[in-house]
């Protein structure tokens, strides 16, 4: 057949309904303490990691939170746990021990 | 004996009453409604400590009631005001020394939001819905049934250009957090998400709720405001949102949704500033004095402000603000006098 070129894009949007929601209140019972991220940005601006590459702490456990489990892993994997992060986090997030959690929950999605 | 005339029997004004009659003033309040006690009377709980607003309530009836100088007019409005005048419905005249305002806010109403479908699809509801609903310990979907996925938007009817409420209604907020709490006390197992554009935790005691409700509770917080609302085939609601933290359009289905709706400016004002060239804020709230050290005066001689005529206030503030203006009122009829 010929290839034309065309595709279907994914949907982007985050779709609670259809997320498996498991792994995610799995984390959020381990640690509560991530649910009060109040979203400040302190993490990724003082992140190692993040001023070298893409990674973006708070976007990616916001992300997990919801179900998206995506390439977490591997994103996660760009930490060098210096744990800048963890000195920073104005709600005293155990920022570093969310990235060892993440990795640890979902290693085999 | 001096006469005062406080208009509204809110907090603000049953509290404004208490305090003149302890300094020897004849007070009469006016109140529109069968009961005093004001919207306070229709809320079950209060943030942060869950008190019971009955509690509130009850105990300036009773005060008010011991006061044997204060004579409470149920059902009839206040028409025409002039600082040594008020004219209620039915026309009479009360003769009075000075006015105090107190005649409070109105609910935005919901139904403006059409996105929302608040009166068109079954299980929207508003915060005041939701107040009612506990106090009649009947929290529960239109079919009966429990609700397992729940949603509260905050802001309906605040900081929106497109409804004229330009300006924040402050107390949503905490409202918001402690219905939350109290719908995960009631429905422990279900998800409670809160959608906000600011979280605005200004109070003693707020942020530290704030906090329980996201560690302790487990509610969820989604930056991003609910666009549209839709029913689903099931007999759900359909919600759109953006998750603003992490860049992506967001959607889910829940079983109810509570708009926390705002404290627009009272329907009386316009009233007021056409009776009597009392002057208005653009957000149609009256205009106090000054914002320091004349923040219960109005720019007329003789008439005062208490609670939320003037602006968003939550009942702590209220009730402050009624004792002031009972002692800018009892000073300025000693300076006259």
């Amino acid at each position: 057949m010929i290839n034309f070129g065309f595709s279907i894009s994914k949907p982007r949007t985050i779709d609670i309904d259809r997320n498996n929601l498991h792994k995610s209140n799995e984390i959020i019972e381990a640690m509560p303490e991530l649910q009060t991220c109040i979203g400040c940005g302190s993490c990724t601006a003082t992140c190692t990691a993040g001023n070298l590459t893409e990674f973006n702490f708070r976007k990616v456990h916001t992300l997990v939170r919801r179900g998206e489990y995506q390439g977490a892993y591997e994103e996660m994997n760009k930490c060098m746990l210096c744990g800048k992060c963890r000195l920073v986090c104005p709600r005293g997030i155990n920022t570093r021990g969310v990235v060892m959690l993440i990795k640890r929950k979902i290693g085999d999605f | 004996m001096k006469h005062v005339v406080v208009i509204g029997g809110g907090v603000a004004g049953i509290r404004c009453a208490i305090e003149l009659a302890e300094m020897g003033i004849e007070v009469t309040i006016v109140e529109k409604q069968k009961h005093i006690g004001g919207k306070v009377r229709n809320w079950h709980k209060l943030f942060p400590s869950f008190t019971p607003a009955e509690n509130v309530v009850e105990e300036l009836i009773k005060r008010v009631q011991n006061c044997q100088n204060v004579q409470i007019r149920c059902c009839c409005e206040a028409e025409n005001i002039t600082p040594h005048q008020v004219t209620i419905s039915g026309g009479e005249t009360l003769n009075c020394d000075a006015v105090v305002v107190a005649s409070g806010f109105t609910l935005f109403d919901a139904r403006i939001k059409e996105e929302y479908g608040y009166g068109i699809y079954d299980n929207v509801i508003t915060s005041a819905d939701l107040e009612d609903m506990l106090n009649r310990r009947a929290v529960k979907l239109t079919n009966g049934a429990s609700p397992r996925r729940i949603a509260l938007l905050h802001c309906v009817g605040s900081r929106d250009e497109k409804v004229c409420q330009r300006h924040c209604s402050k107390v949503c907020c905490v409202t918001g957090v402690k219905q939350a709490m109290e719908l995960k006390r009631l429905f422990p197992t279900a998800d409670v998400f809160n959608f906000y554009m600011d979280i605005r935790m200004f109070g003693p005691g707020y942020e530290e709720m704030y906090r329980e409700a996201q560690a302790d509770y487990n509610i969820h917080f989604v930056r991003g405001r609910i666009s549209e609302v839709s029913p689903t085939i099931d007999g759900k609601l359909q919600i759109k949102a953006e998750d603003t933290l992490t860049g992506r359009p967001l959607k889910m289905g829940v079983d109810l949704l509570v708009l926390l709706i705002g404290m627009k400016a009272g329907d009386s004002n316009k009233r007021f500033e056409l009776s009597c060239h009392l002057r208005r804020q653009d957000s149609g709230f009256m205009q106090p004095k000054d914002s320091f050290l004349g923040n219960v005066e109005s720019n007329m001689n003789g008439v005062f402000y208490a609670g939320t005529v003037t602006a968003p206030k939550t009942i702590g503030e209220s009730l402050n603000e009624a004792v002031t203006a009972a002692h800018s009122v009892a000073e300025w009829i000693k300076h006259t006098a």
